[in-house]
Parts: structure tokens; C-alpha cells; sequence
């Protein structure tokens, strides 16, 4: 097969704590160093908080796998200082067409709002992604990297973990005051917990194929259902088993071709290239010039862990949520659970927060998890009808969409990946005036065009830092809020601080002359008010560091 | 009463998911008739003729392609 992409190696280097027998006690060890992993070692480190990340491996994600990220996973990154080079190595899109038969029956468009500094959407490989992560990890003092480090066991303390690793020298123990398991959805460390990992499995299977070539598309997610090229199953009756093509661009020239095979295909069979490449050329025609990159076959579940935190191990990404494929919600959901947990995690370490805002986390992000396992459900139970009679109603949805306006919203191929607000979180400050827009509190943050203080255009997001945030749109009577346990707010004041160029800031806001908005680490609206009043302010921060 | 064509449910992925999940354990047959009393009582609500005509001859106009 062709390769685009050579994948590195990196080298297995023996720590001094196992050569030395000397077992360490470590703040944060995280488990895993794929896209969740990687980001959760950048967070720590953005943070101040050393982070030794174990890996079994010594590579990147071996094919693209996941393929699309969303607005706010790609905010989360810049914050980072890795979302710049994702967004201009990826693939920026955001007209989707689907297809039923050989009917365009509905096209849409994402339309993102203007005046935001990245896409409401790309298409990246995986491996891409890991890569530029591993290279910043390397380049941060506080993140240890250690590859071919496999975790073999765990034994629970009151206040902290015992890890026995096994590397090709031999196994050891390392101790963690937290751990962070970002090791998937066939997560070890999930079941050495004995964590409960329940919910839906789907008897379907989707053949992958990643290929090279020059194509006329355009840059568009194609969807279709029951595609000529590709027919489902033959079933008794006439009738066929229910049938999809996913077609996506990636970066140098890659497509992504998902095929839906059904649950009797073979999966070893079908992914051999000789069964490929016909099912690719059916779809392409005969004279199509492409090269097959990567082929899988997958089939997928909609779970989700009873609870986040189990002891002093954390789960994040697909280890504590996993969900089908439709909608980019697996990587994306998984950043946003790093952006939730961290800051978390560093005020109670550092003794600023008691211990429930950890199971704050939990709250906030198994209650987006469950939203988008709800999404992922609805959308998969669309693709994959499971009786005959949601078969006919789903063809007839198909069927309408093409003349009848009012079908379209039913056609499902796939909801894509937004933000779950933590509406209900009891880390906000609910609302006693009253706000337009779309910025309750438990939302994450709008960007805006701004200039900075020296007078040079940028973007709001990448004003706010890593700590608490208190936005100004009247002058501000102090340049920062304090607790007594030393947790700050740096106040930004519209204005003077920044400059609200455009207008558009206020706008999303629904500010006035005066408006306050107290702003978490994690860049989202902890609590606003119409004037600025510290107290005020202080007791919705220590509401929101769970006090 | 011309009939409405444009969408008008507010949660469209909420109902079609209640739609599919009230007939999930169902035998075909009774699934089918489920349908069927679902199209005689929203006929009834809608109750306009000229309404319920045009939507009779757009459902029987793309049939089976």
C-alpha cells in the first residue's frame, strides 16, 4: 500500500527510577498517549503540574482513525499552542451532502459565524495530530513521554496509586497522586478498577478505507444511503440489509471511504485489499486512479463508565465514553474532558479546592457524555435501522426529503460534534438579571476579533490565559479579584484591556456598559451580572472551586 | 388549508427516536398497524380536507423508487 506518511519511532529510554529501584511519587501519571493522553500532558504542563505519560506503544495512531475536529477541541489546542498547526495542515470544510439511491436529496451547510479564529470544522489524520502533540510534549520540561511502558496492575491507596509497569527492562513500580486513564475504549485500566462500562452494542460493521488520489470532489462530507454502487445484502423477500458510503478529504490528497458491510461480512475477508479495492472502484469507476493507504473494519458500541473518578484514577476520552463514529464525537468529546478536568485537578492539588470539584468532573462531563451517546444513538439508529418497520419509515424520510422541506431535519447521517453547556452544573452562578444570546452560565466562551493592549489584531480566546477570568465591559474598580486561599481573577477590561473591533463581542455577550462576565479556567461562563460588584464575584468563584 | 410543507418540529431527531422506539419490540404486523392508527389519528386532528388530500397524493406520488 502506499504510504503518504512514514511513521516514526520513538526510542524506549529506561527511567532512572527503574533503574535506580527507587520508586517516585509522581503528581500526575497519565495512562495512554493517544490524542487524549497527549492532550491531557500538554494541559498539565499549561498548568505547571509535571506529567509522566505511559505509553505500550512507541508510534502514532496507525491509520487516520479519528478524522474530524470540531471548533471547540481546536480552541482547546491553540490554547495549547498546537491548534495553529492542525488548522493549517487540515482540511477545512463545511457543506455536507446526502445521497439517497441516486438522489441528492439534501445538502447543508454548517455556516459558521464569521469573526472566530478557527473553523467550525477539519479533517486531519490521527497520526498528524499525535505527531505535532508528541513534538510539543517533547519540547515541555514538565511532560515525561515514556514509550513501550505498559501498565500491568494498580493498586488503590487512600491518597494515591500504585502503578506496576513493565517495560522491555523488566517491570516497577512507580506511585501517582492522581492518575489519568486515557487508554480507549478497550481501556486496562478500566477493568483493573472494575469500573462498569455499560450501554449499547450495534451488530453492524463499517469497512474503512483511507485512499490516495487526485479527485474531482470537493471538499464536502458526501453521505449516502443505500448507494447503487454499493447494495446492501441481499435478504429474504427482495429486500436488501440497510447500506452507507461516508466520503471525506483529508490532508495530502487522503479520502477517507467508510462502507457500511453489515454484520455476516467476514471482517477479515472484506479488508483484504483484493475485496477492497473492487468495492472502491465500483464507487470511483473503472478508470479511477487512486492507492489504498490503510483498511479497517470496525463495529461499535454507545457506552458509557458508571463514574469518572474511581479513587485516584480519572477517565477521560474514549475510556470512559465510547460512541459510534457518526458526528466526530469521540476525540472531540474526549479534548473537551481534559479541558474540564485539569484545572480542576490543579486547584485541588495545590489545596485551593476541596475534593468535590473533582467530582465536579464527572457531573459535567458524564452529563455531555450522555448527550452525546444520545446523539450518537439517534444517528446510528437512522444508518442502521433495526426493525423493518424503522427501515420503512427511515426510506421514507429519504424519500420525501428530496421534494419535502419539512423532511430534511429528519434525514440523520450524523449530527456533528458541538459543545454540551453545563446548564445545570453546581459550579455556576445562576442568572439573577436578565441576559440575551447564548452564553448561560456552564457555556463555554465566545471568541471574537479583538485588539490586544499593545493595539495588534488577534482573537479573544487567546487573551484569557489559564486562570480565572473576570470580563469587563465598564471601567473596573480593581485589576484583579482574590480569594484568601490565593486563587486570582484577572480583570479584563473591553476597552481598555482589549478592544472590541467589530462590535461582536458585545454583541454575543449581550453586554452594556457594565457588564460582568466571570470567566472559569476552563473558558467557560462561570456567572455574569449587569455591574461589577467583587463580592459578588468572589462568592461565584468559590462556588465554582466548589466551596 | 394548504398543506404545510416546511419543517415544523421543533426536536426533529426527539421525535423521529420516539417514533422508532415505540415500535422497537414489536412484530412486523403490529408495527405496521401502529403506523396505521398513527396516520387515522393525526388525520383526524388535522381534520382539513384539502390538507389531508394533498398530503394523500404526495405520499403516493413517490413510492417505491
Amino acid at each position: 500500500m502506499l504510504k503518504t506518511y512514514s511513521y516514526p519511532e520513538f526510542a524506549y529510554r529506561q527511567s532512572a527510577e527503574q533503574r535506580d529501584g527507587r520508586p517516585l511519587r509522581h503528581p500526575v501519571v497519565i495512562i495512554g498517549a493517544g490524542p487524549i493522553g497527549l492532550t491531557a500532558a500538554l494541559e498539565c504542563a499549561a498548568r505547571g503540574l509535571p506529567a509522566v505519560v505511559l505509553d505500550d506503544s512507541n508510534t502514532v495512531s496507525i491509520g487516520s482513525r479519528a478524522v474530524c475536529y470540531a471548533k471547540r477541541p481546536l480552541e482547546i489546542w491553540d490554547r495549547l499552542g498546537v491548534g495553529e498547526r492542525m488548522v493549517e495542515k487540515g482540511v477545512s470544510w463545511q457543506v455536507g451532502k446526502v445521497f439517497f439511491r441516486d438522489d441528492l436529496v439534501y445538502s447543508f451547510d454548517l455556516l459558521p459565524e464569521a469573526g472566530h479564529k478557527m473553523p467550525a470544522m477539519i479533517n486531519l489524520q490521527q497520526y498528524h495530530l499525535e505527531d505535532y502533540m508528541v513534538e510539543s510534549c517533547g519540547r515541555n520540561p514538565l511532560v515525561d513521554l515514556r514509550w513501550k511502558h505498559r501498565l500491568i496492575s494498580l493498586q488503590q491507596e487512600a491518597d494515591h496509586a500504585v502503578l506496576t509497569v513493565e517495560t522491555p527492562d523488566g517491570v516497577f513500580r512507580m506511585d501517582a497522586d492522581w492518575v489519568i486513564a486515557c487508554d480507549g475504549a478497550n481501556s486496562d485500566t478500566r477493568r483493573m478498577v472494575g469500573g462498569e462500562f455499560s450501554g449499547q452494542f450495534f451488530q453492524d460493521r463499517f469497512l474503512i478505507a483511507d485512499v490516495v488520489m487526485k479527485a474531482g470532489f470537493p471538499t464536502e462530507r458526501w453521505f449516502w444511503f443505500e448507494p447503487p454502487f454499493h447494495p446492501g445484502a441481499a435478504m429474504p423477500g427482495g429486500r436488501h440489509a440497510p447500506s452507507s458510503v461516508l466520503l471525506h478529504k483529508q490532508a495530502d490528497d487522503v479520502w477517507r471511504i467508510d462502507f457500511q458491510i453489515g454484520w455476516d461480512t467476514d471482517p477479515n475477508e472484506a479488508r483484504k485489499p483484493e475485496n477492497v479495492i473492487p468495492r472502491i472502484r465500483a464507487m470511483l469507476g473503472p478508470d479511477a486512479d487512486f492507492e489504498l493507504e490503510w483498511v479497517s473494519v470496525y463495529q461499535f458500541a454507545c457506552r458509557r463508565l458508571d463514574k469518572f473518578r474511581h479513587g485516584r484514577v480519572l477517565f477521560a476520552g474514549d475510556a470512559a465514553h465510547q460512541v459510534s463514529p457518526f458526528g466526530a464525537r469521540g476525540a472531540n468529546t474526549g479534548v473537551q474532558d481534559i479541558d474540564n478536568l485539569v484545572w480542576k485537578l490543579k486547584a485541588v492539588i495545590d489545596g485551593q479546592a476541596p475534593l468535590a470539584l473533582i467530582d465536579s468532573y464527572h457531573d459535567e462531563r458524564a452529563f455531555a457524555a450522555d448527550d452525546n451517546l444520545l446523539n450518537s444513538t439517534r444517528s446510528t439508529d437512522f444508518i442502521t435501522p433495526k426493525t423493518p418497520t424503522a427501515r420503512l419509515l427511515r426510506d421514507a424520510v429519504l424519500e420525501l426529503a428530496h421534494d419535502e422541506p419539512f423532511a430534511r431535519p429528519l434525514v440523520n447521517s450524523g449530527r456533528l460534534s458541538r459543545p454540551t453547556p453545563y446548564l445545570h452544573s453546581g459550579l455556576n452562578t445562576p442568572d439573577t438579571e436578565s441576559f440575551g444570546g447564548l452564553l448561560s452560565p456552564g457555556t463555554n466562551f465566545t471568541d471574537a476579533p479583538v485588539l490586544d493592549a499593545d493595539g495588534c489584531a488577534g482573537w479573544l480566546l487567546n487573551q484569557l490565559g489559564q486562570d480565572f477570568v473576570v470580563l469587563s465591559f465598564g471601567p473596573a474598580p480593581v485589576a484583579d479579584i482574590r480569594l484568601d486561599n490565593g486563587v486570582a481573577a484577572r480583570v479584563i477590561t473591553v476597552g481598555k484591556d482589549v478592544q472590541d473591533v467589530q462590535g461582536l463581542l458585545a454583541q454575543r455577550c449581550d453586554a452594556r456598559p457594565g457588564t460582568v462576565y466571570l470567566l472559569r479556567p476552563d473558558q467557560h461562563v462561570a456567572a455574569r451580572w449587569r455591574r461589577f460588584d467583587g463580592a459578588r464575584i468572589r462568592a461565584a468563584m468559590a462556588k465554582s472551586l466548589s466551596h | 388549508m394548504a398543506l404545510i410543507r416546511t419543517p415544523q418540529i421543533p426536536d426533529p431527531d426527539g421525535f423521529f427516536a420516539e417514533l422508532i422506539e415505540a415500535q422497537r419490540d414489536m412484530p412486523d404486523l403490529d408495527a405496521q398497524m401502529m403506523l396505521a392508527k398513527l396516520v387515522l389519528l393525526l388525520a383526524n386532528h388535522i381534520g382539513d380536507r384539502t390538507a389531508l388530500s394533498e398530503a394523500i397524493r404526495i405520499a403516493a406520488g413517490r413510492q417505491g423508487a
